[in-house]
């Protein structure tokens, strides 16, 4: 046996010849390290719109397995500071990261009292710089993020940032699903950023209300249970959880016939 | 004291024969002639004051901040060597940092008060380092209510209804004494708070002061640590003024009639 003390109890090298380092560094996987390679856990589409004093925004309350309805009162919609909303779709393992994340960037930012409370075009930056250096490290965040809120000047912000470090802003915003059945919706009423001056709170409410139902209809990922932020420069947040989609009519639905294959007939 | 030129005082790690670890005794020292800092545990919520000396009237008044925020429901104010009670307070973030990245919730007070305990502690035991200058009180608010701890240099801590340390606490902790602790509202002991810190202050009358205070309340703060505001800082700094004048009358009075005789 060894008795130096660094190589301690080690076969005795005189006697039983050099050590094997192999085994001692040997993994027990097939690759050298692993990350994240899809999302296990997800949340759909989150939805938002732009109205003349703030913005609107739903996400519904599932945490899909696979196609498995798994988690029924999931919270998607996360106040950070005082006037921001953050919505995230995608894996929600690394939505409780994200939630962690920002959690301690506030205690951080209230140290010296709260004296620059951060608004929401710095917490889209923050988000984004974390999500891009993740995916540079080929680890990505699974998430596609709508960050909701007043910014820096007063006016209402909106901006969307994924899981590639993309980051982009729009009068309306949607992830998954949404990106192709909510926008066309929300459109119709703030197509461009100029049109937003001429849309009240109720009008954009309505839309968002509108597209959660669609989309309830259409993706099959998604729940009738739905929460809705309204972020007004005015009047500050209001939470609305609980939701469910109203008014729905299924009629369509006796019209169809096997797997779609049959229904030109 | 009988420490000088023994040898026995040069070093944390060595006992003198009769059982003392004179470089704590001289920690102690440090806290005993610096501003006073006080605590007080109410029904409804923890109130912090502290004397902050003001060494030059070049320095901008509100700044340089003495009490400090661990964490969001969690104060800290130190007596002693300002840079040593910055050093515990990064300390005390690191320690509820981790703890939150471990267990997903907030850290308690008794726990933190227990971690900065023993983190004290421990820079009494080494050669190689000093001990804390500082005496640091510590409170918050958790799931089982409000608590109030003071941490010596030697590491000891205890949980208390009120604190008082520095230059001005012989005074201060009777002061307290008479509020009949913790049957007191935040807001009465924002005011008591703020004379007790004026009448501390008679030790250093030559220098300049400026009064700082926060608390946690869940009525008022929402359970956070907060500085009071400007409003009710105001008011007590009235209250306090107030008292003190009717003191320096009666001093007079006092004066005028011992003249008399």
């Amino acid at each position: 046996m060894e008795h130096d003390p660094f190589k301690w109890g080690r076969p005795d090298n005189a006697t039983y010849g050099d050590y094997d380092y192999r085994i001692s560094n040997a993994k027990n996987t097939e690759f050298p390290s692993m990350h994240t390679q899809q999302p296990i856990v997800t949340g759909t589409s989150v939805i938002a719109i732009k109205y003349k004093n703030g913005i609107v925004m739903a996400a519904d309350n599932l945490g899909s397995y696979g196609s498995l309805a798994r988690f029924s009162n999931i919270e998607r919609l996360i106040p950070v500071g005082k006037d921001t909303v953050v919505g995230i779709s995608g894996d929600i393992s690394d939505l409780q990261y994200i939630e962690r994340a920002l959690d301690e960037l506030e205690v951080e930012n209230d140290y010296d009292g709260a004296s620059h409370p951060f608004k929401a075009n710095h917490i889209h930056e923050y988000l984004n710089k974390l999500l891009y250096q993740r995916r540079s490290k080929l680890n990505p965040l699974w998430n596609a993020v709508v960050v909701a809120g007043i910014n820096s000047d007063n006016e209402p912000f909106l901006a969307h940032n994924d899981l590639l470090g993309v980051q982009f802003s729009s009068p309306t915003l949607a992830t998954g699903f949404g990106a192709h059945l909510a926008i066309p919706l929300l459109r119709k009423v703030a197509d461009k950023e100029e049109d937003v001056a001429h849309v009240t709170k109720e009008q954009a409410r309505e839309a968002i209300l509108q597209s959660m139902k669609v989309l309830f209809y259409r993706d099959a990922r998604s729940s009738n249970r739905f929460s809705l932020v309204t972020i007004d420069k005015d009047t500050g947040i209001s939470f609305e959880k609980d939701l469910k989609v109203e008014n729905m009519s299924w009629k369509y639905a006796e019209t169809i016939k096997g797997y779609g294959n049959l229904q030109k007939f | 004291m009988t420490s000088i030129g023994t040898g026995y005082d040069l070093s944390n790690s060595i006992f003198s024969p009769d059982g003392r670890n004179f470089q704590v005794e001289y920690a102690a020292k440090a806290v005993e002639n610096a501003g006073t800092s006080i605590g007080i545990k109410c029904e409804d919520g923890i109130v912090f004051a502290t004397e902050k000396l003001v060494s030059s009237k070049l320095l901008v008044s509100g700044a340089n901040k003495r009490i400090q925020t661990i964490d969001r429901h969690i104060g800290v104010v130190s007596s002693g060597l300002v840079p040593d009670g910055r050093h515990i307070v990064n300390r005390g973030r690191q320690e509820s940092k981790s703890y939150k990245g471990i267990f997903k919730q907030p850290i308690s007070i008794p726990q933190i008060a227990s971690r900065l305990g023993n983190y004290v502690q421990v820079y009494t035991t080494a050669n190689s380092v000093r001990p804390f200058g500082i005496s640091t009180i510590v409170g918050g608010h958790d799931s089982q209510g409000y608590h109030l701890y003071m941490i010596e240099p030697s590491g000891v801590y205890w949980g208390y209804q009120g604190i008082a340390v520095g230059k001005g606490r012989q005074s201060a902790k009777s002061e307290l004494e008479k509020l009949k602790l913790p049957g007191i509202k935040v807001k009465d002991a924002i005011k008591e708070a703020a004379k007790i810190i004026y009448t501390a202050h008679e030790d250093f009358k030559d220098k300049d002061f400026e009064l700082e205070m926060s608390w946690i309340s869940e009525e008022f703060t929402n359970g956070r640590h907060e500085f009071v505001p400007e409003d009710l800082l105001a008011e007590a700094k009235k209250y306090a003024e107030e008292d003190e004048d009717e003191d320096d009358e009666d001093d007079e009075d006092d004066e005028d009639e011992e003249m008399a005789e």
